[in-house]
């Protein structure tokens, strides 16, 4: 039997549609409500609520945890001070990324970190082979749940419920309680709007998903699956393990693998020159810098409006515009005289019915990733395989003041 | 005596690869003839109805070395090939302790989780390696090795290929082919795991069939080989045969004969016959002769070179070679019919986690000690028993409620040191029956009959010298390049038209296929065909 996450019994009560998916072993539901587009919209004009527990969930204490965590993610630990959070990933010795995640120091020396996959062995054969020997790695991924409270009304949601929540800047993480229970809230966020994630000991998972609910009520707060989630992580450009890369544990050639700049995240290495930290796969990372030999670039796409309407509608058919997501890779060639000149792909693809227009995060070959660059990207249109007009475009594709404004200025907008 | 008839190929031994052999022969327009000595083909892959409605597999029960090309080339779905996916590899352990993999690898990791999270994510890493490995083996389990004692151009090339082949592999695959050649697979396992019933699953398939334990170098070559069948792609997986291996030689059987090929079954062949160094047919054990210009021999090496031929007429050499091979068969079988299924403690009325593979040998030490009691010249007292249990699967396998058990029990070694087989058979049987007892409370109370398959059964009935189940062991001197013997390791022997297809040629042992497949390539070449 696949495993339940801890709010499991609540979930089965609200899940109208009965269908269930596994996550890491763990059941989840794709959406509760028949109305997908209402579980998405909770993103952008409320609250929703997404149990996010199947994560794997690491802890690290001991002086040497970051000395450890040093040598191992891409991002600089030292600027992860107590309270902070950082979202970040780590590179396998040829500088190859092996996961994404997000890392926090939720008391001093103290760090958690959650992944995608396992990687506790990982982790302990690398403080192994350093010779740390004050370092605890530890597996807490049963021992919490977590919730992620997200939209314009997850502070006016959370603030009932704890003060504390009230100075929590953009990937601050704080420790408090609500309904009586510890929690640790860090404002981050797979959306790309404004939210908060929970970790929740799973004992007292129930009570405080039920205070969140009620604290909800007044604000639609909605309770949305894992479908979603991904619809509205594309309008923020944030790839997914799985689907937009893989990682290189379980690669068999290079060409499924990928760095860090191929997937658009130069920035985690910001100041680089100036720092002389010794991560796993720095040597490569800074020689694909230095010899501009990135083999692609992960790029926002946004589809020519009139070109996806009118490619449907002279196939006598209405375009598709109402739920339209998907996860299965779509061709991108270059425009010129020849047709059919294969360039590169988009693997995650959504008509952004906030946007109103679709939007697509693609892997093209350098010369064409300037902003405003065009491609065709192929759809099938009555099956048959159809160009219309992309164009580079500048991710995220949605982002909100909100996501990243501090509480007073939050008010303001009241 | 009748005009003897004549052949263009004459196959001897009606086991899956010699079937296979024939079926591409005569695929490829030769008059072509399977002469077996049983009553029925198949060899050690075959079904037989011993109890009213029970199917037992006598000898081999489980489908993973066959090469995928053979299914394809010889047509073999027309003909009722149908591998069924085993669901569940079950280890149980002691007190209820147990592993149940199965098709989900999320659910395995939560599963090896229970016992060690570093184990599961190990488990990851290590399946991954394993079928990078086999991917990169696959190409040369599917052609003629080079013969490395030849002086031919075409030969320096192929063996020149190999090694740039070797050093252009990923260096992590190419540490672990290393390794296995070099390792224990006890020690391999050191490496990533650190619970003893994960490793025990792990290694059982370093074991099979061969005299060797888990912690002798010897294993981790033995378990590579396990590692590259595959399950419809999917690398190390394993199946059923509807209808047990039988189903599957059967299957050939009807290739063979809608290629135009004839399959004789009662013929058991006394010699081969040949004349200034050239083969010119066979002489059938009722006295007859067969007369051809290819003779093709499907059994080991031993009968290949020394019983059907006179040794006396071949290279001093090459009989030295085969005369030191080791065969030593280390296997038996203790097969049972059940009246009902078997229970394991905690897991009651769960009848799918016997849909695959029920290894019983719960550690590293348990096996090891098996292995000891087999050195010392006697049957394990606590035998390595890899199970199946098809009905489960396969209906047709057993009456309704009914269930048909297969164990293959290790080590059960050829030479008895104080005893002979014989007085040591319901011994055996007795063995296997009171450690299942160990593990299903209640076992013996469930059988209904027993089938008991000694080595010495193994060489009496199928041929297969003293008892070995690969034709020859899987060791590293007697693999590849080396597979029977170093210079005629191509099929051919010092016989112009003389050849060999056994389990005892490359790529080796199992239900593979591959000897045959590989040697009709030779034969049809060597002829311009
Ligand atoms: C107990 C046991 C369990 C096994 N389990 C598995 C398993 O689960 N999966 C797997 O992949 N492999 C298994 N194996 C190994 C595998 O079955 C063998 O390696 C393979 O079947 C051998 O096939 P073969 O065609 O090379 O030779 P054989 O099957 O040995 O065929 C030789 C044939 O020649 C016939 N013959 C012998 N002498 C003469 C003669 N003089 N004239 C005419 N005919 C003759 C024999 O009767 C026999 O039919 C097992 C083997 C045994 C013994």
């Amino acid at each position: 039997m696949p495993l339940t996450t801890p709010f499991h019994s609540r979930l089965e009560e609200i899940n109208q549609t009965g269908i269930w998916r596994h996550w890491s072993g763990y059941l989840v539901a794709p959406q509760y409500q028949y109305s997908l587009s209402n579980e998405y919209y909770s993103v952008r004009n409320s609250v929703s609520l997404l149990d996010t527990s199947p994560l794997f969930k690491y802890s690290f204490t001991g002086i040497d945890a970051k000395v450890l965590l040093e040598r191992i993610l891409l991002r600089d630990i030292g600027h992860c001070e107590v309270g902070k959070a950082h979202y970040t990933c780590w590179c396998d010795d040829r500088g190859f990324v092996l996961q994404d995640g997000v890392v926090m120091q939720v008391n001093s020396g103290e760090f958690w970190l959650t992944a995608a996959e396992p990687t506790l062995r990982y982790f302990r054969g690398v403080a192994k082979e350093m010779g740390l020997s004050e370092v605890i790695i530890e597996d807490v991924s049963s021992d919490f749940g977590i919730l992620s409270l997200q939209g314009p009304q997850a502070y006016n949601v959370i603030s009932e419920l704890t003060e504390v929540s009230g100075t929590l800047s953009y990937f601050d993480v704080v420790q408090t309680e609500i309904a009586g229970c510890s929690v640790t809230v860090s404002r981050t966020g797979y959306t790309g709007d404004l939210g908060y994630e929970i970790w929740i000991r799973s004992d007292d998972a129930m009570r405080v998903w039920d205070a969140l609910i009620g604290a909800g009520e007044d604000f639609n707060i909605t309770p949305i699956g894992t479908t979603a989630l991904k619809m509205v992580r594309v309008e923020a450009g944030l790839l997914l393990m799985g689907t937009d890369f893989y990682t290189s544990r379980f690669a068999w050639v290079d060409s499924q693998r990928e760095t860090p700049h191929e997937l658009g995240w130069g920035w985690m290495l910001k100041g680089l020159e100036n720092d002389g930290r010794d991560f796993i796969g720095r040597g490569a990372v800074e020689k694909e810098l230095e010899m501009g030999k990135s083999r692609w670039k992960t790029v926002g796409l946004t589809v020519d409006w009139q070109e996806y309407e009118s490619t449907y509608t002279e196939a006598g058919i209405l375009p598709p515009h109402h739920e339209v997501y998907s996860e299965s890779t779509m061709s991108i060639y270059r425009r010129g005289s020849k047709d059919w000149d294969y360039a590169g792909y988009a693997s995650s693809f959504l008509v952004s019915s906030l946007l109103k227009k679709p939007i697509a995060i693609a892997k093209l070959p350098v010369d064409l990733t300037a902003i405003g660059s065009e491609v065709n990207l192929e759809i099938p249109v009555i099956r048959e395989p159809k160009n219309v007009l992309a164009r580079v475009s500048k991710m995220p594709f949605f982002n909100p003041p909100r996501k990243t404004e501090s509480s007073g200025e939050m008010g303001a907008h009241e | 005596m009748n005009r003897s008839e004549s052949y263009d190929v004459i196959v001897v031994g009606g086991g899956h690869n010699g079937l296979v052999n024939a079926a591409y022969l005569a695929k490829s327009g030769l008059k072509t003839i399977v002469l077996e000595r049983r009553y029925l083909v198949g060899g050690a892959a075959i079904t037989e109805e011993l109890v009213p409605g029970f199917k037992f597999t006598t000898f081999s029960y489980a489908i993973s070395l066959l090469r995928p090309e053979i299914v394809q080339e010889l047509d073999l779905v027309k003909h009722g090939f149908m591998v069924l996916p085993m669901v569940n590899t079950f280890q149980p352990g002691y007190h209820g302790e147990h592993l149940i993999l199965g098709s989900d690898p999320d659910v395995n990791y939560h599963e090896i989780a229970r016992h060690s999270i570093e184990d599961a994510e190990a488990a990851q890493d290590l399946d991954h390696l394993i079928s990078r490995m086999a991917r990169a083996i696959k190409p040369w389990m599917d052609r003629i090795p080079p013969n490395r004692l030849s002086s031919d151009p075409v030969e320096v090339n192929a063996l020149n290929e190999l090694k740039v082949y070797l050093e252009d592999l990923d260096p992590e695959v190419l540490d672990l082919i290393e390794k296995c050649t070099t390792c224990s697979i006890a020690e391999i396992l050191e490496g990533y795991f650190e619970t003893d019933l994960i490793k025990a699953m792990y290694a059982s398939s370093g074991i099979i069939g061969s005299r060797c334990g888990p912690r002798d170098r010897e294993s981790g070559l033995v378990w590579l080989f396990h590692k590259l069948g595959e399950y419809d792609g999917l690398p190390g997986s394993w199946g059923f045969h509807k209808g047990g291996n039988g189903g599957f030689t059967q299957a050939l059987a009807r290739s063979v004969e809608d290629f135009g090929g004839e399959v004789r079954t009662n013929a058991g062949v006394d010699k081969v016959l040949y004349e200034d160094g050239e083969v010119s047919g066979v002489l059938l054990q009722d006295g007859s002769i067969l007369k051809a210009n290819v003779v093709v021999s499907a059994l080991d090496p031993r009968q290949t070179f020394t019983r059907l031929v006179e040794p006396g007429d071949l290279p001093k050499d090459l009989i030295d070679c085969i005369e030191n091979l080791k065969f030593q068969g280390t296997a038996a079988k203790v097969n049972f019919a059940l009246s009902s299924i078997p229970t394991f403690p905690g897991l009651e009325g769960r009848e799918e986690i016997y849909k695959g593979f029920t290894n019983i040998g719960p550690s590293i030490d348990y096996l090891q000690e098996a292995f000891e009691d087999c050195e010392n010249g006697k049957f394990s007292r606590r035998p390595f028993l890899d199970c199946c249990i098809q009905s489960t699967i396969d209906p047709e396998m057993s009456p309704p409620g009914n269930h048909i058990m297969s164990c293959f029990v290790m080590y059960a070694p050829y030479h008895l040191k104080q005893s002979d087989w014989k007085s040591e058979r319901e011994n055996l049987a007795d063995t296997v029956e009171s450690t299942l007892t160990e593990f299903f409370p209640g076992f013996s109370d469930l059988v209904l009959h027993r089938e008991i398959v000694t080595p010495q059964d193994i060489e009496e009935i199928v041929g297969l010298s003293e008892g070995n189940i690969f034709a020859g062991e899987l060791f590293k001197s007697q693999l590849f390049l080396d597979r029977p013997a170093p210079g005629w390791n191509q099929y051919r022997t010092p016989i112009e038209g003389y050849y060999q297809c056994g389990s005892g040629t490359h790529p080796g042992g199992c239900v593979s296929g591959g000897p045959g497949r590989l040697a009709a390539q030779q034969i049809l070449s060597d002829k311009g065909l």
